[in-house]
């Protein structure tokens, strides 16, 4: 019990994942700068970010919304992260702690702070709000069959097990995922799947600064705006480190392997930065037809593709 | 006390009223975000929702409309938040004080923290006048 708990909040949950999130949201912020020829954030940047939203600001209660739903919101995403954070990175620090069919529960629960975006959006009362939840909830509808497509994509190549462990295993044994014709058809809808899923710039409808003026978290302040960032923190870590699971025969933590881990978490990171600071934000039809239409048909191919054995 | 003020100062959010400006002052504040001037450098980000904001920067001539709004926004900021005026218009009134829909100075309206002269004022100008909010920020802790 106390195991489950350090692992919930210091190592690799809350603790961990916040300070690793944040180092890697300064990356992305730096990377950007550097695309836009700025000198960029100074490395502390997201942690004083964090620290002024947590101590220093006052937090701000709608007056005519379910205030309740409200603050139950951010609390929850910062919750659902976590939980998807420890049950991916434990299996691949060479913990066995992982059961049979938590894929499917980490699928899940990825899907939880995107929801709770949602309801804390609508319960603030805002139209903008309003406006930036709708718009979210069709970005879900249109990303998650695709992302549910492409593990199961992963679940077929590597000998139909809903196990992380042994889903590493068999990496471990027969290569990586990605190193074959059909992993790389199924590694680009991933990489755009989680792009939306992190809500970043070709998918950012939902939190449109210029048009809907952070549609989603317009009424947010404080501590749960802090809360908010954290969670974003966390994904950051957290979807990335699912893709090197799914795709790059996971992560390992000892001698020369901890670096190449690093790289392939700031790999992916750098694959999203350069990702959105190439391209303009779609509309959300645009975008709803590019995962249905276009993602989807990748996949196909690509289950295509594995039935031939390629 | 002495930490948070110096988390507070680390991480300024900018949030940008444009009363009855020219619009020069408006094109002014955006070039400090260009690759030229980057405010991002001192941590500083343009947000889009006085919810997030920590710096309200105001430009333009206040007019009678403008100035329920401009109170109203500083009533729904989270505190603590800091003004700060930017142009001939926001610090006086400059060319359009004596007109009949002159509302009157920002300060006359909400506290100000900070003035930024210039019609327009320079990219350069509005730069040294955060620095200098962040250091006047400092200097009264010390001296408190
Ligand atoms: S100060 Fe000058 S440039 Fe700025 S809004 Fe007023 S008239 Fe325009």
């Amino acid at each position: 019990m106390l195991k489950d708990l350090f692992y919930f909040l210091v190592y690799p949950g809350l603790l961990f994942a916040g300070v690793a999130g944040g180092f890697l949201s300064w990356f992305d912020r730096k990377i950007t700068a550097m695309v836009q020829f700025r000198k960029g954030p100074p490395l502390l940047q997201p942690y004083y970010d964090f620290l002024k939203l947590l101590l220093v600001k006052e937090t701000i209660l709608p007056a005519n919304g379910s205030r309740g739903m409200f603050l139950l919101a951010p609390v929850l995403a910062v919750f659902g992260a976590t939980v998807a954070c420890v049950l991916i990175l434990l299996p691949m620090l060479g913990f066995h702690t992982g059961f049979s069919g938590d894929l499917i529960v980490i699928f899940y629960l990825l899907a939880i702070p995107s929801l709770m975006y949602i309801l804390g959006a609508v319960s603030s009362g805002n139209p903008l709000a309003a406006v930036g939840a709708s718009r979210e909830i069709k970005l879900i509808l249109s990303y998650e069959l695709t992302f549910l497509l492409v593990v199961a994509g992963v679940i077929l190549k590597s000998g139909m097990s809903i196990r992380m462990t042994d889903l590493l295993m068999t990496q471990e044994t027969g290569g990586a995922v990605i190193g074959s014709v059909s992993g790389i058809l199924l590694f680009i809808p991933a990489v755009f799947c989680i792009q939306a899923k992190l809500g970043l710039i070709p998918f950012d409808m939902a939190e449109a600064e210029t048009e809907i003026n952070h549609g989603c978290f317009i009424e947010y302040s404080g501590i749960c705006y802090a809360l908010i960032k954290l969670s974003k923190y966390i994904l950051l870590l957290t979807l990335p480190a699912f893709l090197a699971a799914l795709f790059m025969n996971g992560l390992h933590w000892d001698g020369i392997h901890i670096l190449w881990s690093v790289l392939k978490i700031l790999g992916v990171v750098l694959l999203l930065t350069l990702i959105r600071n190439t391209n303009p934000r779609l509309k959300i039809h645009q975008a709803m037809k590019f995962f249905f239409l276009y993602m989807n048909l990748l996949v196909i191919i690509a289950y295509i593709l594995i039935a031939l054995g390629i | 006390m002495a930490f948070k003020d110096f988390i507070f100062r680390k991480s300024l959010w900018l949030f940008h009223f444009g009363g009855a400006s020219c619009n020069n002052c408006d094109i002014e504040i955006l070039d400090c975000l260009t690759p030229r001037y980057d405010v991002e450098r001192f941590g500083m980000l343009l947000v889009g929702s006085i919810r997030h904001a920590d710096v309200l920067l105001v430009n333009g001539s206040i007019n009678h409309k403008d100035k329920e709004r401009l109170l109203e926004l500083y009533r729904q900021a989270p505190k603590p938040i800091l003004v700060v005026a930017i142009g001939a218009c926001g610090c006086t009134g400059g060319i359009f004080a004596g007109g009949y829909p002159f509302a009157g100075p920002v300060d006359q309206i909400i506290p100000v923290d900070a003035y930024i002269p210039g019609c327009p004022p320079k990219p350069e100008a509005i730069l040294s006048g955060i620095v200098q909010l962040i250091e006047k920020k400092k200097t009264e802790k010390a001296h408190a």
